[in-house]
């Protein structure tokens, strides 16, 4: 095949490693913040504290945006329940200490629980209704959130309830900052979840097969992969890292209360969205800079209360997705009318 | 609502319920049939949304909100006169509907859906933040001496649920509806012909913001204040459920979809099989109800009916 | 003997439209079968129905078993690879990927497939870490039969494999399909709109008109028919 080596060839190469201007300012704007939150950081030491508290929980945010990009690319769903899934698996969690398991223990089996109901989640009310229209997929989604609120609420009602912290209540000290236990600890167990799934997708047959549905469901077939079950572990995989998201997050909220993670569905609705909804590197940094984006204002300018949260980050997902939809990492999309 | 021009025997016979319901149901139940009517008048602005244009719209108790707090602040600093306020209601969540339709027409879809669900999500954190305007977690309450009767409420719901409805059909009926329908059916084929999408699209968010408004003005009125937590995400999401149990183009739909998230939450315990469940976890029953739904019937009652005529034609 | 494809009265629809009223054919084993016709005949659709891509009903047999219902997955772990018109790659993976992604219904070390691949496609093995994508189209169409033969499957099915390549690469790829025949006893089965070259590489050939055998017999046979020599082979 040498005569192969033709000039259009050369230009395809080419091609295939031209640089993206997009993705260098994206790279160059990233850098620029990393900078100034170190300078920052050395400068002051409660601005130092707010960043390792916003880092910590944006890796929270983070950790549910990639549930969503995990959903979204092999089914193409936003999944609207997947916060209120990862509360209801945080409750198992609670329930499952009361029941005696210690906290890691709980940890270990609230995710596996979790991954048997993603899959079966999936394969139960999302199956049957995934090639009908959006708007079908999105009403059933929603049923989901009110029906799992609802099941929460009547297992074990909605009053306050206390969990176990996971890390204690020590903290660092490092040049004057005081870095809590809990902050290392969610980013640790966030980093190693991710690492894991990451190195499942990448390493594993399994994971070669799941991305080869979610890219190419017909091709896929013709290879011999089962796309369905794909597409249900990859729900499966979801729902687990929502549990990672729900119990890392809980420590932080004082108590556990059905509606914890409907604020933090929307922050990561705009992680995943700054990523373009397909990458999960994007869903991850966007969940980071959410979270410490969050904690500065709130920390800096009185007139944002922590009230006001939500709202701005509401503000956040319009205007991403009206000047650059497809997110930071995003490709471009073919437009419609 | 235009391919079955509601008979008119149909809407005869439901004017003529409604008008004796006052003389026989007790003053609570006179208050649920108000909610029903509220919530007639919230899905019937959903369905011109979706069910018309197709767009999809998580975010209706924000219209809702917005309506409900016009009238109770309105009436709390200036004692306005009660209808004058849920006209000012329609007006401003018209307007506001128009603002929020426009940066929706660069969102499809699933998008669209999420930047509502925030939305919605966000409303009740407002009038936390603005608590001397907004009445912080206490709520604005309507001027003593206007808070007005079950019966009032419900006259006033009703009426408005008749005005809004007929309102709904000549527009749906008209050139406008033809549009409305066109961009939902195909918004490439719809340019092709010649209509100006951005124009119907956001006519439609505006219609369907301003008659969530006046339900909320409405609600407002039949509880006597507006509390931010009455109006979260689960307002919505009734809304949305409202519209999937109606499916799409009847008036019987509606009145069932209405019925079904404006009674269910306020069912007596007593009621055999669902009242205990529905009494205490609505929510529960809800959900449930609008999976199945989407599983089985995905049109909706109006599907239903559809269905139903079609077997009694061929019998 | 059996042949290992047998197709008997198979019909398939795309929706409401049928495409296939009624075909049958036989592949024997180690032979290379082409199916040739106009457009629209159906000859894709009937390599369809054999992966099980598209609706069918009728019998095919696979080494004496029958299909039944068999999705494309089920039909590729019985030993049939499929490779479709557009080639099937994935070109978000990497060339190396889209090799294990052949022998993805296989267990154990697939090290010797990957040699005896290299051997066919030695430019392959440079391109191991390239996407797929930035690859030519007739690269993409060699990878695209360097993943079936990975795959190791007993019968393949080829759709319109010289579609959009330039003469040289189409003989090139040909060659290599009668190399894996002759080398590996790999039964083919060829949908080919380029007549001549399929019958110069088949043993045997059906021609499909509207969705029903019109003409079927060994390709010498077929070669010297004057309807085929008319329509298909322009003299």
């Amino acid at each position: 095949m040498e005569n192969a080596e033709t000039s259009s060839l050369a230009g395809l190469r080419a091609r295939g490693s031209a640089i993206d201007p997009g993705a260098v300012t994206v790279v160059l704007l990233l850098l620029g913040a990393a900078i100034f939150l170190l300078i920052g950081c050395l400068k002051s030491t409660n601005f130092a504290q707010y960043t390792i508290q916003g880092l910590a929980l944006g890796s929270v945010y983070g950790s549910l945006a990639l549930a969503l990009v995990l959903v979204y690319r092999a089914t193409h769903v936003i999944n609207f329940a997947q916060g209120e899934l990862a509360m209801f698996t945080t409750y198992i969690a609670y329930d499952l200490g009361l029941h005696g398991l210690s906290y890691w223990e709980a940890f270990a089996a609230t995710l596996a629980i979790a991954f048997v109901i993603g899959t079966l989640l999936q394969v139960t009310v999302i199956r049957p209704v995934q090639h009908r229209s959006v708007i079908a997929v999105v009403i059933v989604t929603v049923g989901l959130f009110i029906l799992i609120d609802g099941v929460v609420n009547w297992i074990w009602g909605g009053d306050f309830k206390s969990m176990k912290p996971p890390f204690g209540n020590g903290s660092f000290e490092i040049g004057g900052v005081t870095i809590l236990h809990l902050y290392v600890g969610m980013m640790a167990v966030v980093l190693a979840s991710v690492v894991l799934v990451w190195a499942l997708f990448r390493f594993t047959k399994l994971g070669l097969g799941m991305r080869a549905a979610a890219l190419r469901p017909a091709a896929a077939a013709l290879v011999g992969v089962r796309v369905d079950s794909m597409l249900a572990i990859g729900w499966g995989l979801a729902a687990l890292l929502g549990a990672v998201a729900g119990l890392m997050a809980e420590p932080s909220q004082i108590f556990l209360s059905p509606t914890f993670m409907q604020p933090i569905l929307v922050y990561a609705f705009a992680a995943a969205v700054l990523g373009g909804l397909e990458s999960p590197a994007g869903a991850l940094v966007g969940g980071l800079l959410i979270g410490v984006t969050l904690t500065l204002i709130v920390g800096y300018v009185p007139k944002i209360g922590a009230e006001l949260q939500v709202p701005f980050v509401f503000g956040v997902i319009l205007l991403i997705l009206l000047v650059k939809p497809t997110g930071l990492f995003g490709r471009r999309e073919v437009r419609r009318v | 609502m235009t391919r079955q021009i509601p008979a008119l025997a149909s809407l005869l016979a439901v004017a003529a319920a409604l008008s004796v319901l006052p003389f026989i149901l007790s003053d609570y139940n006179i208050y649920l049939a108000a909610q029903v009517g509220i919530f007639f008048i919230a899905v019937l602005g959903l369905n011109i949304l979706t069910g018309y244009t197709g767009q999809i719209s998580i975010g209706h108790g924000a219209f809702m909100a917005i309506g409900g707090y016009t009238t109770a602040v309105l009436s709390r600093d200036h004692g306005t006169n009660l209808i004058v306020t849920m006209l000012i209601a329609f007006a401003i969540c018209f307007v506001v509907g128009l603002l929020v339709g426009l940066p929706a027409l660069r969102l499809s879809g699933v998008y669209l859906a999420l930047v509502t669900f925030a939305l919605a999500v966000s409303v009740p954190y407002l009038p936390l933040q603005y608590s001397t305007f907004l009445g912080g977690s206490v709520g604005v309450s309507v001027q003593p001496s206007q808070v007005p009767s079950n019966l009032w409420v419900y006259t006033a719901a009703w009426a408005c649920s008749a005005i809004l409805f007929v309102l709904a059909w000549v527009i749906l009926r008209g050139r406008v509806g033809r549009a409305f329908r066109a961009v939902r059916d195909s918004e490439i084929a719809a340019v092709a012909s010649g209509v100006e999408l951005p124009v119907y699209k956001t006519l439609a968010f505006g219609i369907s913001a301003a008659y969530a408004g006046v339900a909320g003005s409405l609600l407002v009125l039949a509880n006597g204040s507006a509390q931010g937590s009455e109006f979260d995400i689960l307002l919505s999401l009734q809304i949305l459920i409202g519209a999937a149990v109606a499916g799409l183009g009847s008036l019987w739909g509606i009145l069932v979809g209405a019925a079904f998230v404006g009674l269910l939450p306020h069912i007596s315990a007593s009621v055999p099989v669902i009242g205990k469940i529905a009494n205490r976890h609505i929510d529960v029953v809800f959900g449930a109800a609008v999976i199945l739904i989407m599983l089985l019937l995905p049109e909706g009652f109006a599907g239903l009916l559809t269905r139903i005529r079609r077997l009694a034609a061929r019998a | 003997m059996t042949a290992l494809l047998e197709l008997e009265d198979v019909e398939a629809r795309y929706g409401p439209v049928h495409v296939l009223h009624g075909i049958s054919l036989a592949v024997e084993e180690g032979s290379i079968v082409a199916v040739l016709g106009p457009n629209g005949a159906g000859k894709t659709t009937t390599l369809r129905a054999v992966s099980g891509t598209v609706r069918r009903s009728g019998s095919i047999r696979f080494a004496g078993r029958s299909l039944g219902r068999r999705g494309p997955d089920g039909v590729a772990r019985l030993g049939i690879a499929h490779v479709p018109e557009g080639r099937g790659t994935f070109s978000e993976l990497t060339v190396s990927e889209n090799l294990r992604l052949g022998a993805y219904t296989r267990r154990g070390s697939i090290q010797p497939e990957l040699e005896r691949v290299f051997t066919y496609f030695p430019w392959l093995s440079e391109r191991r870490r390239q996407q797929a994508g930035t690859l030519s189209g007739g690269e993409q169409q060699m990878l695209a039969l360097a993943r079936a033969f990975v795959h190791r499957p007993r019968l393949l099915l080829l759709d319109e494999p010289s579609l959009g390549l330039a003469p040289v690469l189409v003989a090139e790829l040909f060659r290599i399909v009668r190399e894996l025949n002759e080398d590996e006893g790999l039964t083919v089965l060829i949908v080919e709109q380029n007549a001549h070259l399929a019958l110069q590489a088949a043993d045997a050939g059906y021609v499909l008109e509207a969705g029903r055998v019109v003409l079927s017999g060994s390709s010498a046979e077929l070669r010297s028919d004057d309807s085929v020599r008319r329509s298909y082979l322009g003299y």
